[in-house]
């Protein structure tokens, strides 16, 4: 298992047009347990990647590995074995919570939707007080929460089917210093427990640094050098 | 610096919204600070402590909901109780300048920037006649470094950093003494935001150039979260918690050596990543549920029963137990 990456891209090229691709050939690796931030400027292509590693959003063409087994289908089309394999995290709480769902309901979907609803007292219990939530503010909709409690309940929600991989992309941009060091404490926690692998993207260079084992810049990504581990 | 007459002097400004069934949000209390020309004051502190509401009262924006106290001088004007007419006409744009939180979604979606910037330069200033106004708009994005070649643009096809320059742009076109920057560099890479803070700085030394200007340079007030962004340009930073300033102090002092008083300050520096990177325990407290003393104390490892009393602000500083060791030691 340790031998396996948790998420290998080769010579990935993706977008929304077939002419201009956001994403053309890019190559990464994360290995099962390490932490890789992934650094780029604003509007390089690093958010397409990250949803194409989450399984969200279908390749032109490359391939893309999980635990070594590749994935043939995307979106709700990905089989589920694989698609809670990964869970994510966006930049944007608002636009990623469904405004009628209690924060309670939020974190529990997941479970709900793969038929483990026997589960949900114990896991929220346990993510509530893993993330800093406090009891009072499960039974609250998003509007009735600040933007740093909303995003505390989406990583719950990615964290809720424990995921052997874990994708966030600029989870922290729009927080501030101490609910970023919060969360950033809240998925560390998480993966010295699971041994779950992160991928890390975002373009603050001095937090990826002290977050992640390693961090690639999107360039090498994106050159055709296979960036893996130890292959600085 | 603070001998100099203040661009905007505020005393004792509050903030109530008075929300259905009678309850009451203190989103702003009692806040006292100055801002000179040619200075940047930069308040700080987590999301939801009220910076936002603090600006929006200043440009007379607040919902019909809200009830302000305390005053806040811009000249010989009371902002807090000038109507909307004067606010529209004399404010906003030619006093106060806002440089928004999201240039994009701050500017028209359906209209270049060109005609963004001409509208406002026949708004606000003398500039009358066609060829005038288009060589005035011209100037003006010249201001903020926006290429000309992008004039014609519609603001989604703007980087998020051009986009930032054209609502600047906008900002200063009535060359008004007062900026008010609210999260100028929410969502902006690293390199962006140092531009955009630096390109902020250069008009604050700069000043209006119109011949009332008072004295050398506009003053600033930004708003943000983002320290880095913060102590990059800053002259001098309040810190907000639940609403209330908490500390007001030299900016050098505060990212530097002796740092913060506060424990909350020192909680807040201790979270960057290039420090400590941990956070504060907890989170802060609710806004229509606060405590009656220290809001902080239950997240400080400082509190003590005299803490349950609100303290008072001595020397820019509300606090019972004052951080008095070096902070970087």
């Amino acid at each position: 298992m340790s031998d396996t990456p948790v998420l290998e891209l080769r010579a990935l090229t993706a977008g929304y047009d077939r002419r201009a691709p956001a994403v053309r050939n890019a190559s990464l690796t994360v290995a099962s347990g390490e932490a890789v931030g992934l650094l780029g400027p604003s509007g390089c292509g690093k958010s397409t990647l990250a949803r194409v590693a989450a399984l969200l959003h279908r390749p032109d063409s490359g391939a893309l590995l999980l635990d070594g087994e590749p994935v043939r289908h995307w979106r709700h089309r990905a089989p589920r074995a694989q698609r809670t394999a990964v869970g994510v995290v966006f930049q944007q709480p608002r636009l990623s919570a469904d405004p009628r769902l209690r924060l309670s309901d939020l974190i529990a979907e997941p479970l709900r939707a793969t038929g483990r609803s026997q589960e949900i007292p114990e896991r929220l219990a346990e993510l509530t007080a893993g993330v800093g939530l406090t009891p009072d503010l499960l039974g609250r909709r998003p509007h009735e929460v600040s933007d740093g409690q909303l995003q505390r309940a989406c990583l719950a929600r990615a964290l809720v089917l424990r995921p052997r991989l874990l994708i966030c992309d600029e989870m922290t941009a729009m927080l501030d210093a101490s609910t970023t060091a919060a969360l950033v404490a809240a998925v560390e926690d998480y993966r010295a427990t699971t041994g779950a692998g992160l991928l890390a993207v975002g373009h603050d260079r001095t937090l990826l640094d002290r977050w992640c084992d390693r961090t690639v810049h999107w360039d090498d990504v994106t050159a055709g050098v296979l960036s893996a581990p130890g292959a600085v | 610096m603070t001998e100099r007459t203040p661009v905007l002097s505020v005393r004792g400004l509050s903030v109530r919204f008075l929300m259905p069934g009678g309850r009451r949000v203190a989103a702003v209390t009692d806040a006292h600070f100055d801002v000179a020309p040619g200075e940047c004051l930069a308040l700080i502190g987590e999301s939801g402590c009220g910076k936002s509401v603090l600006a929006s009262a200043l440009l007379g924006l607040l919902p019909a909901n809200a009830q302000s106290a305390g005053s806040a001088r811009l000249g010989d004007l009371d902002l807090l109780t000038a109507d909307e007419r004067t606010l529209g006409r004399t404010v906003r744009g030619r006093l106060i300048g806002l440089v928004p939180q999201s240039p994009a979604a701050h500017l028209t979606p359906v209209r270049t920037i060109r005609s963004q910037l001409e509208e406002t330069v026949a708004a606000l200033t003398g500039a009358r006649g066609r060829a005038a106004v288009r060589a005035a708009a011209r100037a003006a994005a010249d201001r903020v470094a926006f290429p000309a070649g992008h004039l014609d643009r519609h603001p989604h096809e703007l980087s998020g950093g051009l986009a930032q320059r054209a609502a600047t742009a906008l900002a200063l076109v009535g060359d008004a003494p007062l900026l008010l920057a609210d999260e100028p560099t929410t969502g902006l890479d690293r390199d962006l935001v140092d531009r955009t803070v630096d390109e902020l700085r250069r008009h604050v030394d700069a000043g209006p150039d119109a011949a009332d200007g008072n004295g050398p340079g506009r003053g600033l007030l930004m708003i943000t979260h983002d320290l880095a962004a913060a102590e990059r340009i800053a002259d001098r930073v309040a810190v907000m918690y639940a609403g209330r300033i908490v500390e007001l102090t030299d900016a050098r002092g505060f990212f530097g050596s002796p740092g913060p008083r506060h424990p909350y300050g020192r909680g807040l520096l201790r979270a960057l990543p290039d420090r400590a990177f941990t956070p504060i325990p907890g989170m802060p407290p609710e806004l229509g549920d606060l405590p009656t003393g220290c809001a902080f104390a239950p997240r400080c490892d400082l509190a003590t029963d005299a803490c349950a009393t609100l303290p008072p602000v001595t020397g820019g500083l509300a606090c019972h137990h004052p951080v008095t060791e070096d902070a970087r030691v």
